[in-house]
């Protein structure tokens, strides 16, 4: 059979097409945020919280509740808050205190799932929420719609904060002078990361979600010099990244997340050449 | 009646003071210099007069049906923003920003305003370059007129020509000259590079030590520049 014969054959099955959905919809939410957290030099706090998210799962695991989100997206979101206020203020500095929370939670996590897990890997349960599982090609219609759905949200709020998020991300101090409330921006920059972290567990896991925020950022400032260019260019990078990536993953039956953060980088890769040569 | 009046102002932070007792006035077209060490307080107060950060204690007043919108800022540039990947045209207009009210996008109207401003800044060729391709100089044209966009009564500049080579100063300074003499605006200028600042200014803030306030650049020079008088 050839490759095209095989994919029409797996074009056939539902959970490719849903796989595909979640899969672009998250590579776009999380390239468009990634270009504002790369520029605000925050691409600490992203993997700062899928470690912190990695945690959550772990103790809702072994709480038991009835769905995992309802304890991972509340205690992210509210991490990505205490992380952005304590960046100001604090006594620990920015980037301590992620790298305390992010070490600190990977930590907690594994010891609570190995000491209290019912299951009898739980080395391949560790090691599937931190490289991404196969979750991605199990999913069920409803969790498809909620991801449409949360996606959606994202990105009409992305479009329509576009200038305020332009003026807080290259000068916050200009953007308060001007009346703009950039501590609330800031805000709603973190809670939307922490939402994007939390979605993109599923298709990446949380060890790897940095390299689906940062890499099609940094490819696209190579190529564009426009900020509207450097995001356009992000999204694009990153949605064909990801078709490719699941696409190939299916067809050579290797793990998910990590073939597409391999076409991330074989992206940048390609990006800084082309940049280079310019 | 002033524009904006200063009163016994006290600044510092966590209930530390820096600077005690600043008390100046300034006047429609005014051209105030603030000048002293680094630590003196002076960023502190420019952030104060923008009330990004409240005063200990004392007071700013505004006069003259002046607003805090009427109020526009050039920051000390951060590292971050130096190779920020944004066109000319995208920073400018992004000084209307505070303009938008419920709006999300941009209009007409502050689109040509952007280009307006461009133009007395000189650098209306330059809109569709990339703000990190541009040399010290041109990159602080165009937060001016990012500035313009924002106000039109007031400009506060903190350290404008700091990390310019003297020819972009020089431009620098006499566009600075021009918004002042032809358009009116008053200016209030942070700066360390106090002999060419003072050729254009009409009064001095001197923030070391004790405050003081002068209201004619000769009296200032007269103290604390010839021949060593203290």
């Amino acid at each position: 059979m050839s490759v095209f014969e095989l994919l029409a054959k797996y074009f056939s099955y539902e959970f490719v097409w849903f796989a595909l959905i979640v899969g672009t919809l998250i590579a776009l939410c999380s390239s468009l945020f990634g270009v504002v957290l790369v520029l605000k030099r925050f691409s600490f706090i992203g993997d700062g919280l899928s470690h912190v998210a990695f945690g959550a799962l772990a103790i809702a695991t072994v709480i038991g509740v009835s769905d995992n989100m309802l304890i991972v997206l509340p205690v992210t979101v509210i991490s990505a808050i205490l992380l952005l206020m304590s960046g100001r203020n604090a006594k620990i500095k920015g980037d301590a205190a992620i790298a305390m929370l992010s070490a600190g939670a990977l930590a907690i996590g594994y010891l609570v799932m190995s000491v209290f897990s019912s299951s009898s890997n739980v080395a391949g349960d560790v090691c599937s929420t931190l490289f991404g599982s196969f979750s991605i090609i199990t999913l069920t219609r409803l969790e498809v719609i909620l991801c449409v759905l949360l996606s959606v949200v994202v990105i009409a709020l992305f479009v329509l904060l576009y200038n305020r998020i332009f003026a807080v991300t290259f000068d916050e101090s200009f953007a308060t002078a001007s009346g703009v409330r950039a501590s609330l921006y800031n805000l709603i920059i973190a809670v939307i990361t922490a939402v994007i972290i939390v979605l993109a567990m599923n298709l990446v896991g949380s060890l790897l979600i940095s390299a689906l925020v940062i890499f099609p950022a940094l490819s696209a400032m190579r190529l564009a010099k426009t900020f509207r260019g450097v995001v356009i260019c992000a999204a694009l990078i990153s949605t064909v990244c990801a078709i490719v990536g699941i696409l190939s993953a299916i067809l050579a039956s290797t793990p998910v997340g990590p073939t597409i953060v391999a076409i991330d980088i074989l992206a940048f890769l390609v990006c800084f050449l082309i940049g280079k040569l310019k | 009646m002033s524009q904006i009046i200063c009163k016994d102002l006290t600044l510092g932070y966590d209930g530390h003071a820096v600077c005690e007792g600043i008390n100046f006035c300034v006047e429609a077209g005014d051209y105030l210099c603030i000048v002293g060490d680094n630590g003196s307080g002076k960023s502190t107060l420019v952030k104060t007069l923008l009330s990004l950060k409240s005063a200990q204690a004392g007071s700013v007043e505004l006069g003259e049906g002046l607003s805090r919108r009427d109020i526009g800022y050039l920051p000390q540039q951060s590292e971050a923003q130096r190779d920020f990947p944004a066109s000319v045209r995208e920073v400018v207009v992004s000084g209307c920003v505070g303009g938008l009210g419920k709006r999300a996008f941009f209009g007409r109207a502050e689109r040509l305003e952007a280009e307006q401003n461009m133009k007395i800044m000189g650098i209306y060729e330059l809109a569709d370059r990339s703000y990190r391709e541009l040399s010290g100089g041109q990159q602080q044209r165009v937060l001016l007129a990012r500035a313009l966009c924002a106000a039109k009564k007031v400009l506060l500049l903190d350290e404008p020509v700091s990390g310019l080579d003297p020819d972009a100063s020089r431009s620098l300074y006499s566009l600075i000259e021009h918004l002042n003499k032809h358009m009116g605006i008053t200016i209030i200028m942070v700066t360390h590079d106090i002999e060419n600042a003072l050729c254009d200014a009409t009064g001095v803030l001197r923030m070391s030590g004790e405050p003081r306030f002068f209201d004619s650049v000769d009296d200032y020079r007269r103290e604390y520049l010839s021949g060593g008088a203290k």
